[in-house]
């Protein structure tokens, strides 16, 4: 019994950052990178239920697509508890949207035929909210998305979601199995690593793998394997908060005017 | 390859008011590129939403009817697949909503259409769709292209494009649902959980608390000073899911919207795209946050940099 965890290093700014030159990304030097939020919760979820039963029956392997600097997220899922961590890479798979990414995941799902995988919903960085279903395409797999409820039994033919609606509402459904999940915040509260996990994850080795070892056609990988592309990246023009200066007191006063004012009492 | 196809989305037989906005951005894009506006609608009684649908811009409304209204994924992407095939339209339109993720992107596979979401904006370059969606967390602005795309999936986000403001007599024609065999099947719905001492649609002041208030035990003062403000407390995502407010409070796109709501204070909340659907039509928005970049900050009236502890204290001593 396998469960896959798909994860990604997400990409947040400095506060002063520049464009590239060819203006179709940020500058990388003023990239800060850390694990994406939503995926903390797929781990979960994941070792929660290798941790339900018989824990030797269950592994948990996390994988992402991404250089050399992404083994530092699987290491992060390496010290909470997951049990092997795959790194696909290329070149080639810098220029890959959602999809291409997507499809080198997919290469790797065919050669590990989980029982089960597990996508945050969304990345932080770009929220495109499209990789994990995407990969259920290309698999052709049952899927739901938003999953903010689970309740599986591993080895089951079907799963019960239960999917978050807009508004506070909800809809519960069933899945067969083997499914592509996206899990939503909230569907757990995620652990933090422990010291010992953390040290003795930094030995742990972790597989890297190119896309066409995994069987992946050159015409599907990267660019090519891609749906879209980003022509041009600005920063827009936003509207700005007339701003309120001053030392704390001098700011509350203006602010205890303006509550003051709308409740009809200045 | 010409024709813009929307397809509508409802839920437990009502609309979804994203619907109509998303063929407001068909028929702005048809200004565009002077293509013809098919909107489909399917479920087990499509014909009931086609009144609603027939907007100012729209050609042709499609009904395909299904075995359920419920939403399933495989049935409609198997349905959007072959309408696409059928029509082989430029441009396919789709609300970027909970329900949508669960199907665009297989979609997008299926097909190799060139495939974006959560856009705001949609241009023509010569023959070619162009789509504007943010990145890095709103910070920039991504304008995606599609290079030797000849159809084009595009979700929406709502409240991007405003809703056609005048009916019309588009054509209406019935379209035969390819025969699909679902791999999941919709139980039942939840309501949201109802609260009898939390009215954030109601509400006319609101103070909300977001991540900024740090420990679950900060909560408690910021309710006081909420009480003694006379506003209701409202929170961001993160104070809903860790349990440090119930649910009913929470302010956003899976939360609450507040929508009589005069004067909103944001304390220590940053400004997600999904906490700002929820409050960002408020006219009198005060944020305070440590974070200069804070996004909540571009949607604001006022904003205070600083630590809503100290504000927060200065604040109390005035009511």
């Amino acid at each position: 019994m396998k469960i896959l965890v798909t994860i990604k290093q997400v990409a947040s700014l400095d506060e002063d950052f520049e464009l590239r030159d060819d203006d179709r990304d940020v500058e990388a030097d003023f990239h800060v990178f850390d694990l994406n939020e939503w995926d903390h919760y797929a781990l979960e979820e994941a070792l929660r239920l290798k941790e339900s039963g018989n824990s030797d029956a269950i592994e948990v392997v996390v994988v992402t697509v991404g250089p050399d600097r992404a083994d530092e997220e699987l290491r992060k899922c390496l010290a909470k508890g997951a049990d092997r961590a795959i790194r696909v890479w290329s070149d080639e798979l810098e220029e890959a949207d959602p999809i291409g990414i997507a499809r080198a995941l997919a290469a790797l799902a065919r050669r590990e035929a989980p029982d089960m995988i597990f996508a945050g919903v969304q990345a932080s960085d770009h929220a495109y909210g499209a990789t994990g279903m995407a990969l259920a395409g290309l698999l052709d797999w049952p899927h739901a998305a938003v999953v903010a409820g689970l309740e599986y039994t591993p080895g089951a033919g079907t799963a019960s979601a239960r999917r978050e609606l807009e508004g506070g509402a909800y809809a519960n459904v069933t899945v067969q199995c083997p499914a592509v999940l996206t899990l939503q915040l909230g569907i757990n509260t995620p652990r933090y690593a422990s010291l010992r996990g953390i040290k003795q994850a930094a030995s742990r080795p972790i597989e890297t793998i190119a896309p066409d070892a995994l069987g992946l056609p050159t015409d599907e990988t990267g660019k090519q394997g891609s749906l879209s592309r980003i022509r041009r990246v600005y920063v827009p023009e936003l509207g700005r908060a007339q701003m309120i200066e001053g030392t704390p007191a001098e700011q509350a006063a203006r602010l205890a005017g303006i509550i003051k004012e709308f409740r009809g009492e200045a | 390859m010409s024709g813009i196809l929307v397809v509508a989305e409802h839920r437990q037989g009502q609309l979804r008011p994203v619907s109509v906005e998303v063929i407001g951005a068909a028929v702005a894009a048809r200004e565009a590129g002077g293509e013809r506006v098919t909107v489909a609608v399917l479920g087990a009684t499509p014909a009931t939403f086609v009144d609603a649908l027939k907007l100012a811009g729209v050609d042709e409304i499609v009904t395909v009817q299904t075995a359920n209204d419920a939403f399933d994924p495989d049935t409609y992407q198997a349905v959007a697949h072959v309408l696409i095939e059928a029509r082989k339209p430029s441009l396919v339109l789709l609300p970027h909503t909970i329900d949508t993720l669960g199907y665009a992107a297989p979609l997008a596979v299926k097909g190799n259409y060139g495939f974006t979401t959560d856009a705001f904006g949609l241009a023509r370059d010569g023959e070619s769709w162009i789509a504007t969606r943010s990145g890095y967390g709103q910070k920039v602005n991504m304008e995606i292209e599609f290079p030797g795309r000849t159809t084009v999936v595009v979700t929406i986000r709502p409240g991007a494009f405003k809703a056609p403001d005048s009916a019309a007599t588009p054509e209406v024609s019935q379209f035969d649902a390819p025969a699909v065999t679902p791999r999941s099947h919709h139980i039942s719905f939840e309501e949201p959980v109802a609260s009898s001492d939390v009215d954030i649609a109601g509400a006319e002041f609101i103070t909300s608390i977001g991540r900024g208030i740090g420990e679950e035990t900060h909560v408690e003062q910021f309710r006081e000073l909420a009480s003694s403000l006379g506003a209701t407390l409202g929170c961001s995502r993160p104070i809903a899911d860790s349990g440090w407010l119930p649910k009913a409070h929470q302010v956003g796109q899976s939360g609450k919207t507040a929508a009589n709501c005069k004067l909103y204070l944001a304390l220590g909340i940053s400004g997600s795209v999904q906490h700002m659907a929820g409050m960002k039509h408020v006219e009198n928005i005060i944020a305070v946050n440590t974070d200069p970049e804070a996004s909540i900050f571009s949607i604001a009236k006022y904003g205070i940099v600083g630590d809503i502890f100290d504000i927060a204290e200065e604040l109390r001593g005035h009511f």
